[in-house]
């Protein structure tokens, strides 16, 4: 049994129950996404104490070093003293700057940024709005070519926060940026390396911004970009990524439809399947995946006996929200 | 005198290593079930710990550790079965690494000493 001292109140953290929890059940507000370590939604700082370092996996050695961890993965083994990220200073602010529909379920949102932010195309960064909702978003911006900040959002039914984005009234409004984080982007070095970029849904905003940075880095080996979706309606971007594979003879852009019919150049199948048929062997090849996580997951172990190396698969899976405890909900 | 891990080659080795031999043990169906579902970024870090252990190079891994590590797994029926064929393996990508058969059979020895621990045998047995 641990205790944490949070906004001058202590409280103690029973076996089995993460420092979000407690939190949450003493009534603060903390952002939180996955609730499953992936996000970081929900960073805090230890001012005092050692945090566990399962709850520090995955996170930047200068965020570690900093006593930064991940609240929800969190079972302290001792006393913690905790402040919040914000409080911290860490992140910084953004404005939202227009919205625009991609297709009939996924929008384009445009950030305008703190102007020293920099950031890796396919990187996240967790949106905090004025409510304290959290969700994580892929940055589908290259900032050789875009001014903003450019998320690409899937519009749900009761979303929370792609319900608060996609408001008129949000427009002009400040947002809390967490991050950026990850490590699915393009890095330079190896300018002939055949790439491979796999994704589902709104994975194609990390993807697509992957290739196209790597095209304007100069990338000379062949980048094969496939997109699946579950119907026809689910593809965007398919005229723009058109455009990019007719400019550069070494795109190949693959959309693909589980569910037909399938219009003339769409894929109707499995797209992990139609991948690995058209491109069989992964040797020698940077493996970039995002989306779905259980496309994503499997896909990892695919790509790596299809001969990638396991230090080259960068995957990014997109794990859902989940609900907080309220203070309701407290025994 | 270089040490067995110098000899293979170092890190760079270990690298090359883990990817052969753990594609050979996903392919191996009496082996592979034991990693079903299991997180490959995760995986990847866990491969690399052990084969630089069993290239004799520096690593972190104590006897309680092995035991701790596969508690779970003997619960769940880990044999000598399974050790024989991760040791089999690992001798087979090796061998396609074209590295001398004197050093493979002492990177085997090294695995065989961590039997006892990693099928969690009492300690005085071991």
């Amino acid at each position: 049994v641990a205790r944490i001292h949070f906004g001058g109140n202590a409280y103690t953290v029973h076996e089995g129950s993460t420092v979000l929890e407690v939190l949450e059940r003493e009534g603060h507000t903390v952002p939180s996404s996955c609730r499953s370590g992936v996000c970081q939604s929900c960073l805090v700082r230890a001012t005092k104490g050692t945090p566990p370092a399962a709850a520090q996996a995955g996170l930047k050695d200068t965020l570690i070093a900093q006593g930064y961890f991940l609240a929800c993965r969190a079972e302290p083994g001792e006393d913690l003293e905790i402040i919040s990220a914000a409080d911290s200073g860490l992140g910084t602010t953004a404005t939202v700057a227009g919205v625009r529909p991609l297709s009939a379920r996924v929008v384009e949102v445009a950030l305008r940024p703190e102007p020293d932010f920099a950031y890796w195309p396919g990187q996240f960064v967790t949106l905090i709005n004025p409510e304290g909702v959290a969700r994580s978003y892929s940055l589908a911006s290259v900032p050789a070519h875009d001014e903003h900040l450019l998320l690409q959002v899937a519009v749900l039914p009761g979303g929370v926060m792609s319900g608060w984005l996609t408001a008129p009234e949000t427009l002009g409004t400040r947002v809390q940026v967490q991050g950026p984080h990850g490590n699915c982007f393009y890095v330079p070095g190896a300018p002939g390396q055949p790439l491979f970029l796999l994704g589902t849904g709104t994975g194609l905003a990390p993807l697509q911004a992957i290739a196209r940075d790597a095209l304007h880095q100069g990338h000379t080996g062949e980048i094969h970009l496939f997109h699946g979706a579950l119907t026809e309606e689910g593809l965007y971007q398919v005229d723009e990524l058109r455009a990019v594979e007719a400019a550069h003879g070494n795109f190949h852009y693959h959309p693909g439809v589980l569910r037909g019919p399938a219009p003339a150049g769409i894929h109707e199948g499995k797209i992990d399947e139609h991948a690995l048929a058209t491109v069989p062997s992964l040797a020698g090849h940077r493996v970039f995946l995002c989306g779905a996580p259980e496309l994503v997951r499997p896909m990892q172990r695919k790509a790596f006996l299809a001969g990638a190396s396991m230090q080259a698969i960068f995957a990014d899976p997109f794990v859902p929200a989940a609900a907080p405890v309220t203070p309701e909900s407290c025994a | 005198m270089s040490t067995l891990y110098e000899r293979l080659g170092g890190e760079a080795a270990v690298n090359a290593a883990v990817d052969i031999f753990y594609r050979h043990v996903l392919l191996d169906d009496r082996i592979n079930y034991w990693f079903d579902g299991i997180d490959m970024d995760r995986q990847a870090a866990k491969q690399k710990a052990f084969m630089t252990m069993a290239f004799g190079g520096p690593h972190a891994y104590s006897g309680k550790d092995m035991r701790k590590a596969h508690e779970a797994m003997v619960a769940k029926g880990l044999n000598d079965t399974h050790f024989d064929a991760v040791a089999e393996n690992l001798d087979k990508s090796l061998s396609e690494l074209n590295v001398p058969r004197a050093d493979i059979d002492e990177v085997l020895a090294i695995v065989e000493s961590t039997r006892g621990d990693v099928l969690g045998r009492p300690a005085e047995t071991v």
